[in-house]
Order: structure tokens, then C-alpha cells, then sequence
């Protein structure tokens, strides 16, 4: 396996030049130059309030200086609060290319999108510069998420996932796990696969943490595609979501952004701090999947049975379906075929080494299905944390 | 023995799961016990292992996922209409469910 070697050491298994705009009233700007690049490897993303929020500048932060991602192009309005000159400043230490256009100071429209498309081509060959070293697996981070979950979900996808993310913990890899809300019910026994009984007692008060927030919010995260594919309750959807963690210690309990230093399994804890204020904890799986990959995951493995299709921008999305319909319906979109579990083809174990097969193949460069059909999405909104208690993160191993 | 349309995760479970569909009418032997279906059961989607009575726990993967509402009969279709969850009420497209929040 090889990576690109970034300035601050990180490695990467691609090599993105990042289009981000810091207001909706720049994201017209951003997505057209990043639409006349023509290239795959300049991507967009961006936020959408014009008030400022630090869990916003974090995860930008946290993406701006991705290992997937060599430059930065920063397209400013100018009069919006996200703090661009701390994003800049950030990714200018990490040691990449960063350069900042703002409209109002820019000459506007046309004059911005013809400087963003020089300044972009820029990076471009600045990119190309990256040398390119041997990475191993124990410096890959893996994030995992379901979405369209039904009940095929936890019999084949999940557990298969689970065997991949056990294999790649072995090989001492971080792996990343998500969604407390959706683990409402798990508590009791997440806590006990914990390094420390106290790291326990956190995750069992971030699951508490969910369910409290959840009740506020009036829904569960479960969608009505859930309850349609034959799943009746939260803590049916969360038993067979949980399967996605295998069987390996819980190492640490992570927030949004933060990167753990250690390989092991983290579970993220995506539920904001404090009284509800800004609506519901992930409006979307994308929503997720950027936190994850704000927290340094290389590539995301996605479980699904309804059929999701989506991708992402900076990392490729693995789809791992659960459903043989379903992957019979949607198999240009699907990576792997986990229906076979419960068609009795291939045993969960087979399944998960053949994601594990294919985890190494998409480091080395080979397109997920996502990657291919150009699904880039994304989506960042307001949130709001406290840090991860002291226990939150035990060095003991 | 049963039907290879179904699927039992956990040998403590009280419902099997759907691995292929089965429709309304059709018969299907669960260890050794004959039992129609009385609606279309599709992939993913549960029957009742055993007759379960009203406030029992329904198990699936060995865990409870929540309470039978109301009695439910041997391979009877297990879902919202006669299990709700012991944590946070489930919602479907038309409206939330009017279980407590």
C-alpha cells in the first residue's frame, strides 16, 4: 500500500485539492469553480450559515487537513462570520497549499470563479508534487455508518462489517463507529467491552445523552424506510447497527473532529451537548459520514439495506448491502454483495473478508462504485460540544 | 427445522426473520408446526416464534427490542402494529406514532 505523504506526516490514500466555501452566498462561486476544473480530485464542500459556530470551524478545520486532501482553495463572501482567517492559518501549519478568495474583495462573480480556476490549477500541480511512500494498514483510519437500514441490515452487512473491522484492528488500524442515538439500547453492553470501567460509564452517559435528546426532538433516528423494511423498534435498528463494531475492546469515546492517535475502536459520539438548540443531532447520514471523515477516516464503510447511494467528498464511500433484492435492484451502486448471508450463499465471515479485501484495494487507489458515478456529497450544519471527558480517552491498552 | 424462508438469528429469539418473502395464505413448517400466513411477510420483517402475550419482551438476536402491545399469535407478523419500543417511540411516513414520547 503507498500514501501520500503530507507536510505534518499524515498519509493519504488520495490526493484532493478542496474547494470550500464558508456561506451559502458563496457556494455559487465555489461550485463553479470547482465544476470548470473538470477534474475529480477538486472537490467541494462548504457551510451554509452565515453565523459563526466552533463545531463548524472544527470540522472544517478537521477536513481542511485531511490526509486525503494535499490543498485548500477558501471562497469567502467576506462579510460572513465563519472565522476563514483561523481555517487558513490551520491548514498553512498543517504544511499544505492554502489560498483564500473573497467575492467582495474579488471583483465579484466572474472575476472570483476565473481566479479560484487559476489558483485551483495551482494546487493542482502542487498536488502532484506529494511524494508518495509506503503506508500500512496501521496508519489507515476506517469509519463505519448504515443508512437505509431495514432487517437484513444487522443479519448480513453489519456482522460482516464487524469481521472487517476486527481484522483491521488486529493490524492495529483505527476504526470508528457512530451513531449514539442509534445504539439506544446497547448501552449496557458497549460498556462493558470498554478499555476502563470508567470509559464505560462515559459511553453509557452518551447513550443516555441520546435518548434524552432524541425524546426532546420528538423522533428516534428512525426513518419510515426502516419500519418499511421490517424493523419495529429503536433498539432493534440499534442491536443490529451495534454489529458494525465487531467484537474488539472499545478503546476510547471520540466527539466530532477529534482524532484518535492510537489504532483501536472508537465509538463517536455525534450527539451535541447540552439542551437541543439546533434540531436534530445528524439531519442526514452525510451529515455523519463528513464528522467521520473530520475525524480522519480514510474511507467510510457504509451499510445499507433499503438501498442508499450516496458518496462523499475526500473520502470514498464503501456500499455494503445487506439485501439480496435490493443489490439485485441497485447493484451499480452497491461495492458489496451481503445478501449473500442471507440468501446462505457465503457465511458473515466471508463476506467480511471480502470488505477487507476490498478496504486494501480503495487505499491503493481503486475506485469505490460511489467514487465512480461521482456522488460527492456533503453536508455540514450548526452543532454543539463540550470536549471528551478525561476518561474519554484511556492510553492504557 | 424450519422453512429456509426464514431465519432464526439467536436460539433465545421469540420471532424468526424473513429471508424471503412469503405471501398471505401460504403455509410454512417452524420446527415441526404447520402455519399460515395471514398477510405477506417480505424480506427483513418478523413472525412470532411462539404465541407471546400482552407486555412480554420480544427477542431478536438474543436481546430484547422491545413489548408485545397486545397478544401475538404463533407465526403471526411481529411489527409496530403490535410491538412498541421500551425507549423512544418509532414513527412512519404519514405521522408519528401515538405512543408516548
Amino acid at each position: 500500500m503507498k500514501g501520500f505523504l503530507r507536510a505534518d506526516g499524515r498519509k493519504g490514500i488520495r490526493n484532493i485539492v478542496l474547494v470550500t466555501y464558508l456561506v451559502e452566498c458563496a457556494h455559487h462561486v465555489a461550485r463553479a469553480i470547482v465544476n470548470d476544473s473538470a477534474s475529480d480530485n477538486v472537490q467541494l464542500v462548504g457551510f451554509p450559515g452565515c453565523y459563526p459556530n466552533d463545531y463548524s470551524l472544527k470540522i472544517m478545520e478537521g477536513l481542511c487537513t485531511h490526509p486525503n486532501v494535499a490543498g485548500v482553495l477558501i471562497v469567502s463572501l467576506g462579510c460572513e462570520g465563519f472565522n476563514r482567517e483561523q481555517l487558513s492559518n490551520t491548514v498553512k501549519v498543517s504544511g499544505r497549499a492554502v489560498e483564500t478568495l473573497v467575492i467582495q474583495q474579488s471583483g465579484g462573480t466572474k472575476k472570483t470563479i476565473a481566479a479560484g480556476l487559476e489558483r485551483v490549477n495551482e494546487l493542482l500541480v502542487t498536488a502532484q508534487q506529494t511524494e508518495i511512500v509506503p503506508m500500512h494498514m496501521n496508519e489507515l483510519v476506517v469509519g463505519t455508518i448504515c443508512g437505509g437500514s431495514d432487517g437484513t441490515s444487522g443479519i448480513g452487512a453489519n456482522p460482516a462489517v464487524g469481521h472487517c473491522f476486527d481484522r483491521l484492528i488486529e493490524q492495529d488500524a483505527i476504526c470508528i463507529f457512530e451513531e449514539t442515538g442509534e445504539l439506544i439500547g446497547c448501552e449496557q453492553i458497549m460498556a462493558e467491552r470498554a478499555i476502563t470501567p470508567e470509559l464505560g460509564e462515559e459511553i453509557m452517559q452518551s447513550v443516555e445523552k441520546a435518548e434524552q435528546y432524541y425524546t426532546q426532538m420528538g423522533y428516534g433516528s428512525f426513518a419510515p424506510g426502516n419500519a418499511e423494511g421490517g424493523l419495529s423498534t429503536q433498539e432493534e435498528k440499534s442491536m443490529g447497527a451495534y454489529a458494525k463494531s465487531g467484537s474488539s475492546k472499545i478503546h476510547g469515546l471520540i466527539k466530532p473532529g477529534d482524532i484518535p492517535s492510537q489504532g483501536g475502536l472508537y465509538l463517536m459520539d455525534v450527539v451535541p451537548d447540552g439542551d437541543p438548540l439546533y434540531g436534530f443531532p445528524n439531519i442526514v447520514d452525510s451529515a455523519e459520514i463528513v464528522e467521520m471523515i473530520a475525524s480522519g477516516s480514510h474511507l467510510i464503510l457504509f451499510t445499507t439495506g433499503r438501498g442508499s447511494v450516496v458518496g462523499s467528498a475526500i473520502s470514498p464511500v464503501i456500499k455494503v448491502c445487506a439485501n439480496p433484492e435490493t443489490y439485485e435492484n441497485l447493484s451499480d451502486d452497491m461495492d458489496i454483495n451481503a445478501g449473500k448471508v442471507i440468501n446462505g450463499e457465503a457465511t458473515v465471515e466471508q463476506v467480511g473478508d471480502e470488505i477487507y479485501q476490498l478496504v486494501s484495494q480503495v487505499a491503493e487507489g481503486k475506485q469505490s462504485k460511489s467514487e465512480e458515478l461521482g456522488h460527492q456529497e456533503f453536508v455540514l450544519t450548526y452543532k454543539k460540544f463540550q470536549p471528551i471527558g478525561p476518561s474519554c480517552l484511556p492510553t492504557v491498552r | 427445522m424450519i422453512d429456509n424462508r426464514f431465519v432464526l438469528l439467536n436460539k433465545k429469539d421469540n420471532v424468526f426473520v424473513c429471508c424471503k418473502q412469503i405471501l398471505a395464505g401460504e403455509s410454512t413448517n417452524l420446527e415441526e408446526v404447520d402455519v399460515a400466513m395471514t398477510v405477506d411477510i417480505t424480506v427483513g420483517h418478523k413472525i412470532a416464534r411462539k404465541a407471546i402475550s400482552k407486555g412480554e419482551k420480544i427477542i431478536k438476536y438474543g436481546v430484547s427490542i422491545g413489548s408485545a402491545i397486545k397478544g401475538i399469535s404463533f407465526g403471526e407478523h411481529v411489527h409496530m402494529h403490535n410491538i412498541k419500543s421500551d425507549y423512544i417511540a418509532s414513527h412512519t411516513r404519514q405521522s408519528r406514532t401515538e405512543e408516548e414520547l
